[in-house]
């Protein structure tokens, strides 16, 4: 028995030897990833480039679907919109993050589970039920108007969803109340992480609050901000479930992205291929803005 | 030494931002245990005693029982592939050489950026061919296939950071790469592999637009489809929609609130470059 084990063991490749099995275990999964993603992507692609309202025979239309992206006004709008919320999405919950990180840095807490596990919270919840929880605090009589007739500001309050100016920063401020806890959670996380004594040392440097922040805390938490702002960045752009649960898109298309838009012209309006387009045009997005994301932040680091 | 006007500084902040993520949050619950049909749309607390009816009703009147039942098949078929198949390509990945090796593996890792948004419509028109659309299929199939992205890549992760010792040992031992890995290293990494299931739970079960564009019988309704659904008919009963919430949120809360430790780790993972 030991002996045969032996000499199978024996014939057997050395290790980091290629190994075609390797294919054999690989094959379900890839099977299942490119039939279900990799090919609906590439169909989208070629989409992008027809005409077709999903019924008749699709008609080529060149570059039509990209060109409108840019000199279609509705076209431009989602993305215009996109672009304005990763500000509350991404660039707001980066930034509260980072100053609370800075407060906080000194101090040692107690009970540090328990806000961590409150803080993340928002992330774990349905964006659905996060859209239908909102939606009751930003309604006419909702707690938000509410809050302000009680400390006599009654007259800002307003339908902030139907409202054609407010409602896109309405939007973009439940996105900021769903990252910020994540961008927190990671931020102290990496400040626990970096060594006392540089602090120590900034100290007797003489570093004021400010400079100890931008020489020690700011470069020690880099890897975390480009988490951070990658993680923001995609859940920001491919916010379709919000959108849809609060405003549909509206009033008007104030509040249209492209995300809600790739589901309104295939599903609603029968413009299949523009909603390719728009899809493709998003993802595209998502490379550029998360590549720039890793150059800039990580790259630095020389 | 921190001073106690920097200890105090930073309680305070911490309860603020406490309140903040919590007010919605509370707001729903004490508004699910209100009275039905006032008219307020906004968060209520209850007066007259918690009503716990609102949840049968929104169990029986708003169909959410046979919403939880499709939500909870959907969701243990897809974690349930996506473990599987993530542990055996994850497995080939992180510890085997094979020509195309690389170019496999970012094909898995781009998915992890790939907007549903960019495949779901020829999606919806292929499946609509198979005539697999208003079937569990067209949410268990593109949804095990999104969930690989992160699984391959988590799983791969794990299996490179395993030790080659173990390996080798199983090896001299007479296992094969089959036993090897059942027996010695899916053992071994149980907490990456729970990380990986509560993960896929999670974004499963909280998945809207793939059950809005396939599914349009009441039959097959997830329960966030469901509730999109409910709020368009009971928009202005501000209690049972909370209700409807709270029964939608409160499976992926709890099992959050017991490994809170395994969703950090998880979500914060998959950004994270070599």
């Amino acid at each position: 028995m030991r002996l045969a084990a032996l000499t199978r063991a024996y014939r057997r490749r050395a290790p980091g030897e290629p190994r075609a099995i390797g294919y054999l275990y690989i094959l379900p999964a890839l099977i299942v990833y490119a039939v279900f993603l990799l090919y609906p992507f590439g169909q989208s692609v070629w989409l992008s480039f027809v005409n077709w309202d999903g019924l008749t025979v699709a008609t080529p239309a060149g570059f039509d679907n990209y060109r409108a992206l840019f000199t279609d006004a509705s076209l431009r709008a989602p993305f215009l919109h996109a672009l304005l919320l990763l500000l509350f999405y991404a660039a707001l919950p980066v930034a509260i993050g980072l100053l609370l990180a800075a407060v906080m840095s000194r101090a040692r807490v107690r009970g540090m589970t328990f806000f961590r596990t409150v803080l993340f919270l928002p992330q774990v919840l349905a964006l659905i039920v996060v859209g239908v929880a909102w939606r009751s605090i930003l309604a006419p009589d909702g707690l938000l108007n509410d809050a302000l007739r009680a400390v006599g500001l009654g007259g800002l309050a307003r339908p902030w969803l139907g409202d054609y100016t407010w409602a896109l920063p309405a939007v973009g401020v439940v996105g900021t109340w769903v990252g910020t806890g994540l961008c927190m959670v990671l931020f102290l996380a990496g400040a626990q992480r970096i060594p006392r004594e540089l602090y120590e040392a900034a100290r007797m440097d003489g570093a004021g609050p400010l400079r100890e922040f931008r020489t020690v805390t700011l470069p020690g938490l880099r890897p975390q901000i480009a988490v951070a702002l990658t993680l923001t960045i995609v859940a920001g752009l491919r916010n379709f479930d919000l959108i849809y649960i609060t405003t549909g898109g509206g009033p008007g298309n104030a509040t249209s992205v492209p995300a809600y838009e790739v589901y309104h012209r295939a599903f609603e309006t029968n413009q299949v291929g523009s909603a390719a387009a728009v899809g493709v045009a998003l993802t595209v997005l998502i490379f550029v803005l998360t590549v720039t994301v890793s150059r800039l932040v990580e790259g630095r680091r020389a | 030494m921190t001073t106690r006007l920097e200890r105090n500084v930073t309680y305070g902040i911490l309860a603020l931002f406490t309140v903040i993520a919590l007010t919605p949050v509370i707001g729903i619950l004490t508004t699910a245990f209100g009275a039905q049909n006032s008219l307020d749309t906004g968060f209520s607390l209850p007066k007259d005693g918690l009503h716990w009816s609102n949840f049968a009703d929104a169990w029986s009147r708003g169909h959410f029982g046979t919403y939880l039942g499709n939500s909870v098949l959907v969701t243990v078929v897809v974690v349930a592939a996506t473990t599987v198949l993530a542990i055996l390509a994850g497995y080939a990945f992180g510890v085997m050489r094979f020509p195309g090796s690389t170019v496999l593996f970012h094909l898995f890792v781009i998915g992890l950026t790939l907007p549903q948004e960019a495949l779901i419509v020829p999606l919806y028109f292929d499946l609509r061919h198979a005539e697999l659309t208003d079937s569990y299929w067209a949410l268990i199939l593109p949804q095990t296939a999104q969930s690989l992205a992160f699984g391959v890549f988590w799983m791969r992760t794990y299996f490179r950071g395993s030790a080659r010792a173990v390996i080798e040992a199983a090896r001299i031992d007479g296992a094969n790469t089959w036993t090897t890995l059942w027996r010695v290293l899916v053992p071994m990494g149980r907490p990456a592999i729970s990380t990986m299931v509560v993960i896929t739970f999670m974004w499963t079960w909280n998945e809207f637009l793939m059950a809005l564009v396939m599914v349009s019988d009441e039959a097959h309704r997830t329960v966030p489809l469901g509730l999109a659904f409910f709020q368009g008919r009971h928009s202005s009963d501000a209690a049972l929609l909370a209700a409807a919430s709270v029964l939608i949120a409160l499976p992926v809360v709890v099992v959050y609130v017991a490994l809170q430790r395994r969703f950090i780790e998880g979500m914060l993972g998959g950004a994270v470059k070599e």
